[in-house]
């Protein structure tokens, strides 16, 4: 069942879905990184409550003028009307006003989305008997999809990736400093206009297939996730993307295997998933990579003060660095040091007073901006430049005999 | 009036006025530490609490549900943070990530679980049904001082009161912590506060107001009751002292007239149903905001001169 | 200075550590703290003589606030050992008073300034008791040393940088502690500001108080301290002004051509 799902042998109707949430995922892990980038992901929160109000709005406008109601197109016109507005009202609040942004985004959202709440009782109450089915943006619903809807769907992800691409560059750049790209030349209010603009896009295509909670999933995890992978911002671009268009395929495929999974919470469970094992097991900036590099620096860094402390007869303060020395055999536990420990205490200690000279080189200035007090110090200069600093601990006398 | 008056609004009301009080006290600090939407995200994570709670105990309790939620509120927090420290992401996606999965989650959960049965679906989850929180048993302003009239009362009512007290009760009595470590957290820590679990603590207490209002008014009140009567508060005066009480003023401005608007309010206009008072309530602090952020006297920072 | 060390504090190899450091204001052992893969701080030994004024120096991301922020426990430490008057800090921290960077908080917080400074009385005050008079008159005294008694009722927000770093000081003076510490307490101030934040803690060293502060101007190292910690990643010098804040020192510790420039800056070249 799922094999079939996943190779779209489901029937028109549900690959058709499928393709949809797959290129929205990419539309909105690309575009949803634009946000994450400049630390505002959660203005996305705001936009897709702020969607409420217009899709109700739109529906009693509709069927105010004797039209259905439900005519998916003109509800997200609505939708997007609202939302623009509620951003309108975001800006206004941070620019004007000394609240932060978090608070203004807090307060719109549960502000547009308490007065959607009572538009949708009203709109119970004036279409009696017949259920308006607006509940469906809360969540999304693919399950009952009619045809027409699946196409506007997966064209309208398909172009919003179109637009994406064609505003790759300069949203790169903005995203990743802005005070950069001003002086380059870009006009970093348009671009931030377009980024606004894209999100909001985004949000309405996905209100029917993720529903307006969780739209801010796909337009926040995808890029949290690719973060672990790149220090690269255009990277982390194509890398959201790709995590943002798997997460909304394979979640629209598993989906359709069964009435009781829901699309909207499989596509952003999938994503979680994806999200999980990158932050543990990323190479890089995994949390496992990441502590282990963090517990090898910790332990070299007390046996060479472990070795120093060796070499100039001082006492060992710390429990760690003593057990590090004994379990690598350089000391007893009673600290006292073993002749291999003697021997590289020693050595530690004539890097150090090389380093030391090294610091008082001009010459050596690069190399010594590279010192991390583990680095060998054969591993920067040349054996001769070694010889020579040798020859100044000479003449001064250093410290290690 | 008096009798149809105590019978099915005295309780919403009141109910709806402790919600308030109870989230917009430990929202004020919640705003000041730019952590305004922690309560988006606990009142979001409320739903797979409560269908957690359900499946547990097997039964529609609310001790179940409100012990599920507070677990679920607490899980979230910590996820929160392990993604904050550990992946090294900004807070606000932190958040994102987190509330949005096991927001996820619990849909999944209720659409496997069949739960159709019981009164539990998402809509109340985010309305709450403030309006059917009536006291039957009342029969006038005398009941107030009828013991078998005052046993008929909506079990959320004293639960509310309990929690909005407890909010007041940490209020007062961590003031000054609370303060210090808002305002400078560095030296919080170097007076040897415990800082961090001086912000767990208030977002445990931010967890709680959040399910017990949750409880009565659904997440959605929560909310904007955390953020907006104390960002409007603090558009109108420059001390934390004088902050707090805005807000609280704030809040019930906003719970009473959101009610009173959202019940009556359609049957001035002509129409006979009642609009979602939870909704309403929601939209008047918002009213209540915008009007600040308008004619606030302390709506603007005071221009510090960032470099003297 | 390594023989000196080893007598200060005996030859056993192992031990408690708290016992072998002296019962200096502050006495670091091995302070190495890492926020990414590169230390921000190596292996750092420091010793601060009582009723002394020293000054941390050292280029611009040499560890100087790290190193402050290490010792007062505000970010974790990799390796090492600290001790306040012989004690380890949490038994100390009644004897501390801190100065942060005046950038590290939100002026825009709602309060006043006399709120700020009674912050300083908060061990006093605890969780509930009420703030009397005699609290309000020691603010107020404490605000009238660095001669903003008049701003006590203005809101924080309102302040230049001068007169932000002025309330930061009363507080701690509010403090009334034994080490100060402070985090580049002349950063952005104008002169008057600076002229009386000096004047305050020259009083303070001669109450017998012990003052340590990062600082990064180097032409008024001579005038302002008598003690010199001169660091970038790794302890460079340590000691007396005139003897550790020599043009070698500051050579190894800026770097050679930096260095150099600094130099005749501060028309040292002669000494």
């Amino acid at each position: 069942m799922l094999i079939d799902a996943v190779t779209l042998q489901l029937g028109y109707n549900a690959t058709l879905v499928a393709i949809g949430a797959a290129l929205l995922g990419i539309a909105a892990g690309a575009s949803g990184t634009f946000l994450f980038l400049r630390k505002r992901a959660l203005v996305s929160d705001a936009i897709s409550h702020a969607t409420l109000p217009g899709v109700g709005l739109a529906f009693l406008v509709m069927t105010a003028f004797g039209g259905d109601g439900r005519h998916l197109v003109g509800l997200l016109i609505g939708a997007s009307l609202t939302a623009a507005f509620g951003l309108w009202i975001m800006h206004g609040l941070t620019r004007h006003t000394r609240l932060a942004e978090d608070a203004a985004i807090g307060a719109v959202l549960s502000v547009f989305f308490g007065f959607g709440v009572v538009l949708l009782t009203v709109i119970q109450t004036v279409s009696v008997g017949r259920p308006a089915g607006l509940e469906d943006f809360l969540l999304g619903a693919t399950a009952g999809m009619l045809y027409q809807d699946a196409v506007l769907i997966a064209v309208a992800g398909a172009l919003a990736v179109l637009v994406v691409w064609a505003l790759c560059r300069p949203m790169t750049l903005v995203a990743f400093d802005a005070g950069f790209a001003a002086a380059a030349g870009v006009n970093v209010r348009r671009v931030d206009l377009a980024m606004m603009g894209l999100v909001l896009a985004v949000t309405i295509i996905g209100l029917k297939v993720v529903g307006l909670v969780l739209i801010v999933a796909l337009l926040i995890i995808p890029p949290v996730t690719a973060r672990f992978w790149t220090n690269r911002s255009d990277r982390v671009v194509v890398i959201a993307g790709l995590f943002g268009g798997l997460s909304g395929f394979v979640g629209a495929a598993i989906s359709a295997t069964a009435p009781s999974l829901p699309t909207g919470p499989i596509i952003v469970l999938t994503a979680f998933v994806l999200f999980a094992v990158s932050m543990l097991f990323a190479p890089g900036r995994g949390v496992l990579a990441a502590w282990m590099r963090h517990r090898r620096q910790q332990r070299r860094i007390h046996l060479r003060q472990g070795l120093l402390a060796i070499a100039q007869d001082l006492p060992i303060y710390e429990r760690y660095t003593l057990q590090l020395l004994v379990r690598a055999g350089l000391a007893r536990a009673d600290g006292v040091p073993t002749e291999l420990g003697r021997r590289r205490a020693e050595k530690a200690c004539r890097d150090e007073s090389r380093w030391a000279v090294a610091r008082r080189m001009h010459s050596h200035e690069s190399a010594v901006s590279r010192y991390d007090g583990l680095l060998p110090i054969e591993d920067v200069l040349t054996r001769d430049e070694i010889r020579e600093i040798d020859r100044q601990i000479a003449d001064v006398g250093g410290e290690c005999a | 009036m008096g009798g149809e008056f105590v019978m099915l609004s005295l309780v919403p009301i009141l109910i709806g006025v402790l919600a308030a009080i109870a989230c917009a006290l430990p929202g004020n600090f919640l705003v000041l530490r730019r952590q305004a939407l922690i309560g988006d995200a606990i009142s979001h994570v409320v739903l797979p609490g409560i269908v957690v709670g359900f499946l547990l105990s097997g039964t529609v309790s609310s001790w179940a549900m409100m012990a599920g939620a507070a677990g679920a509120a607490v899980v979230a927090v910590l996820l929160i943070e392990l993604i904050r420290r550990l992946g090294r992401i900004e807070p606000g996606a932190a958040m994102g990530v987190a509330f949005t999965a096991l927001f996820a989650f619990g849909v999944l959960l209720l659409e496997q679980s069949d739960t159709s049965s019981v009164h539990l679906d998402v809509q109340h989850a985010l309305y709450g049904n403030l309006e059917s929180l009536i006291w039957v048993e009342a029969k006038g302003w005398s009941s107030l001082f009828d013991p078998v009239a005052l046993a008929g009362l909506p079990p959320e009512l004293p639960r509310i009161a309990i929690v909005a007290l407890l909010m007041l009760v940490f209020t007062v009595l961590f003031w000054r912590p609370l303060k210090i470590s808002t305002f400078d957290e560095g030296f919080a820590r170097v007076l040897g506060m415990r800082t961090n679990l001086i912000g767990f603590g208030l977002v445990i207490m931010a967890a709680i107001a959040a399910v017990a209002a949750f409880d009565a008014v659904g997440s959605i009140i929560v909310i904007a009751m955390f953020i907006c009567p104390p960002a409007a508060a603090r558009l109108m005066t420059n001390r934390l002292e004088a902050q707090v009480l805005w807000s609280v003023a704030f809040a019930v401005f906003s719970a009473v007239m959101g009610y009173v608007l959202a019940g009556y309010g359609p049957l001035w206009l002509g129409a006979d149903d009642a609009v979602s008072a939870a909704g309403m309530i929601a939209t008047v602090s918002g009213l209540v905001l915008a009007l600040a952020a308008l004619y606030g006297p302390h709506r603007r920072s005071s221009g510090s001169p960032a470099e003297g | 200075m390594i023989r000196a060390l080893q007598t200060a504090m005996g030859r056993s190899p192992i031990g408690d550590p708290l016992d072998t450091l002296s019962d200096k204001p502050l006495a670091v052992r091995g302070l190495t703290v890492s926020y990414g893969d590169k230390p921000a701080v190596f292996s750092l030994d420091m010793t601060v003589e009582d009723g002394s004024m020293t000054a941390i120096i050292g280029p611009n991301g040499a560890g100087k606030s790290t190193t402050l922020k290490a010792v007062l426990g505000i970010v974790p430490r990799l390796s090492g050992v600290v001790s306040v008057f012989g004690q380890p800090l949490a038994k100390s921290r009644p004897r501390i008073a801190y100065v942060p960077q005046r950038a590290s908080v939100d002026w825009d917080f709602p309060t006043r300034v006399i709120d700020v400074v009674l912050m300083g009385l908060s061990r006093e005050l605890g969780l509930l008791r009420p703030v009397r008079e005699s609290h309000r008159q020691r603010a107020s005294d404490c605000l009238e040393r660095v001669g903003m008694r008049d701003f006590a009722e203005r809101q924080i927000g309102q302040l230049s940088g001068g007169q932000q770093q002025r309330v930061f000081l009363a507080r701690a003076l509010a403090q009334d502690a034994d080490l100060y510490l402070l985090d580049e307490p002349f950063a952005g101030v104008d002169a008057a500001t600076e002229r009386a934040i000096i004047d305050v803690l020259k009083g303070l060293r001669s109450e017998g108080r012990t003052v340590v502060a990062v600082h990064h101007d180097l032409s008024t190292v001579r005038d302002y301290f008598d003690h010199v910690m001169m660091i970038n990643v790794h302890k460079v010098a340590e000691g007396p002004v005139a003897e550790a804040f020599s043009e070698e020192n500051l050579q190894r510790a800026y770097g050679g051509r930096l260095a150099a420039n600094l130099m005749n800056q501060l028309q040292l070249g002669g000494h």
